[in-house]
């Protein structure tokens, strides 16, 4: 990026800064827009901590009792459904249980021969907890570790998918609108066939077919998003590729791709950016549908939406601290990252001064 | 006009080609044998032979995507994998409360949303636009899933107002009782988004010179406002209705697996689960008609109420 280029005629700045360098200045300004950079920062690093385990890397350990209330809620939690309930009404109606001595039993030589090992795999009894600070849940598990494993779960296959489709409509977008004529055709056919089929109807199709699990999501969701970047990038390739930059590029031999991605690419990066933040929120959004649905993470994993899926037969019962964690979880992320948006979009508009 | 629409109409050829060789793709390529979903327990290589043979799987690749053209040719998608009813069947009967729930809510938020746009636009920046966009920023900060779980528990489980979930048969017994739970679900989940976009049309038309002269030349407020603004700003909105409504065709996914109402969404969702590819291909193929047509008739739509627009 040229720096003369972007400074304003009636600012009289000594030194011309770069579009970054402005739109940075832009969003510091922007109050709004920077409490957001700071809170998606901190949701970042949480992502981040959860996929090298640092953050909520223990959350499948089962610590508490089940639904272990939050330890701020006391005692009014519990006793939505006391624990021994059940129990004591199940000792009184049970039937008599019949012994059988070893002999007669059918499987007793393989119960003595399973006895005989049974002191080696004696598991440690720990003490449960009774209460946690946000809560436990139907297994005992730290609905705090839970959600900010979740929350990192969520945010990577938002940011990876969005990565991804970002790379296949950017490189398709410039070949489309650089090269134009036959190859522009293909793939405008290749683009309009993506786009006459609804987002989720694709994103179930692709599920169907391809197995379950956070590569599969993210996979699909490239897949099936790519398609408005492809037209925002194509739009500003036609509209770049005759500048005299361009021209002036091409006289001094650089390559077509040299041309493509050296020259022009810089041009659009900031359009890039916030494309990229628009197509996480979005992803991080699908990711919750389509795990709700059942079509996202496996057993073994945890996502926002797999935690909310949880949450219908949990309400019921009267627990709702899961609920609770994962909608302030998400709610907190997407503001923030939308607020991030807009903000981001003000300040690397090249005509706002 | 009949020039353009026949051209337009030749130009979907190639596109529906391209669906089709993508569906195609997907659920032969991808998808692998569906043999073995079939056959079930009764696992011999006769019956497997047998299947492949039904589903026309050991002719060669072109020859089973020609019997795919054939299929969406005469939109006879055969029998459904997982009931053995007919697709056109299943699709029929779906249809229905799809568009009883999802037409009832277009209608809805559009009665709601324009009115508000409208009047927030033309107080904007005063307290009222204020707190409009923030009720509507907040709105939509929550998941979708958040509004139907917590709305299901508290409105209907616990305060009894609705039923849980459910559907009737008749039209009127749905509208009155099953439909308005889902429905004020699905409006706090698009009111928020419409309410904005809807309202940055309003605010463009408003900073129009003709707004200037129209008031300029002594006519009331009700006259600009009604004659000249909200008929220019309809423009785009009518726009995005007509290119929604496809969509309402397949229903609200979530909704409807969520409120049991046998829906086209719910039955997308039943057959992703038990891998009924006929019926997700016939889906796929018939939205993928209705969005070309709608695109179509949107143009038309456009070039009807905006006498500006030349065609091309």
């Amino acid at each position: 990026m040229t720096a003369t280029v972007q400074t304003a005629p009636g600012m009289a700045a000594p030194v011309s800064k770069s579009l970054w360098a402005l739109g940075w200045q832009r969003l510091k300004r922007n109050k709004v827009g920077f409490i957001s950079l700071w809170v998606v920062s901190v949701y970042l690093l949480i992502a981040l901590g959860g996929w090298f385990n640092v953050v909520g890397g223990n959350w499948l350990n089962e610590i508490a009792v089940p639904y272990a209330p939050p330890s701020w809620v006391g005692a009014s939690g519990a006793d939505v459904m006391p624990a021994d309930a059940y129990d004591a009404s199940g000792v009184e109606s049970s039937a008599p249980i019949v012994t059988l001595a070893r002999q007669e039993d059918p499987i007793g030589k393989e119960l003595t021969e399973a006895e005989k090992d049974a002191g080696r795999y004696k598991v440690e009894e720990v003490k449960k907890r009774e209460s946690l600070p946000f809560g436990a849940d139907l297994r005992g598990r730290d609905v705090l570790q839970k959600t900010l494993k979740g929350t990192s779960t969520s945010i990577f296959v938002g940011i990876f998918g969005a990565v991804l489709a970002l790379l296949i409509g950017t490189t398709l977008g410039a070949v489309s609108g650089y090269f134009g004529g036959k190859i522009d055709d293909l793939l405008t056919w290749f683009y309009s066939v993506f786009t006459s089929v609804p987002d989720m109807l694709l994103l179930l199709s692709f599920a169907a077919v391809s197995g379950r699990g956070i590569t599969t999501i993210i996979m699909v969701m490239a897949l099936t998003s790519w398609t408005g970047t492809y037209r925002l990038v194509r739009a500003e390739y036609l509209k770049l590729k005759s500048r005299e930059y361009v021209q002036a590029a091409s006289a001094i031999g650089a390559s077509h791709s040299r041309r493509m991605f050296v020259h022009i690419l810089p041009n659009i990066s900031h359009l890039l950016l916030v494309q990229f933040s628009l197509m996480t929120v979005a992803l991080i959004k699908y990711e919750a549908i389509l795990s709700f649905l059942g079509f996202g993470v496996g057993v073994r994993q945890v996502s926002l939406g797999s935690m909310l899926a949880e949450a219908p037969s949990e309400l019921v019962q009267g627990y709702w601290w899961q609920m609770l964690a994962v909608t302030i979880a998400m709610s907190i992320l997407v503001t923030a990252f939308s607020l991030l948006v807009d903000a981001l979009r003000d300040a690397l508009d090249p005509k706002v001064k | 006009m009949s020039a353009y629409i026949i051209r337009r109409i030749l130009q979907m050829i190639p596109t529906l080609f391209g669906v089709m060789l993508l569906v195609f793709t997907l659920f032969t390529l991808v998808g692998g044998d569906p043999t073995y979903i079939l056959a079930g327990k009764h696992l011999t290589a006769e019956v497997l032979a047998n299947l492949r043979a039904q589903l026309g799987l050991d002719k060669t690749l072109p020859e089973q995507f020609m019997i795919f053209v054939r299929q969406v040719l005469t939109l006879d998608f055969g029998t459904s994998w997982s009931t053995q009813q007919p697709v056109s069947d299943i699709i029929s009967t779906r249809i229905g409360p799809s568009l009883t729930l999802t037409g009832s809510m277009m209608i809805v938020d559009l009665l709601i949303a324009i009115p508000l746009a409208a009047a927030v636009a033309y107080f904007r920046g005063g307290l009222t636009d204020r707190i409009v966009t923030i009720a509507c920023t907040v709105a939509m900060s929550i998941s979708a899933l958040v509004y139907i779980i917590a709305g299901q528990y508290f409105l209907a489980y616990r305060m009894e107002m609705f039923p849980v979930r459910g559907w009737g048969d008749s039209l009127l017994t749905n509208l009155l009782v099953y439909v308005p739970l889902p429905l004020l679900m699905g409006l706090m989940v698009s009111l928020g988004p419409d309410i904005r976009f809807y309202r940055s049309f309003f605010l463009e038309e408003m900073n129009h010179d003709y707004v200037r002269t129209a008031r300029a030349k002594g006519l009331s407020e009700k006259t600009v406002m009604l004659k000249h603004v909200l008929r220019n700003a309809m423009i785009p909105v009518v726009t995005t209705v007509m290119m929604s409504l496809p969509f309402l065709m397949i229903g609200a996914l979530v909704l409807e697996s969520f409120f049991g109402i046998p829906g086209m969404g719910n039955e997308v969702v039943m057959a992703v689960n038990k891998s009924d590819f006929p019926v997700i291909k016939a889906v796929t193929i018939y939205i993928a008609l209705a969005t070309m047509l709608f695109n179509l008739l949107a143009d038309l739509v456009y070039k009807l109420i905006d006498p500006r627009v030349q065609l091309k």
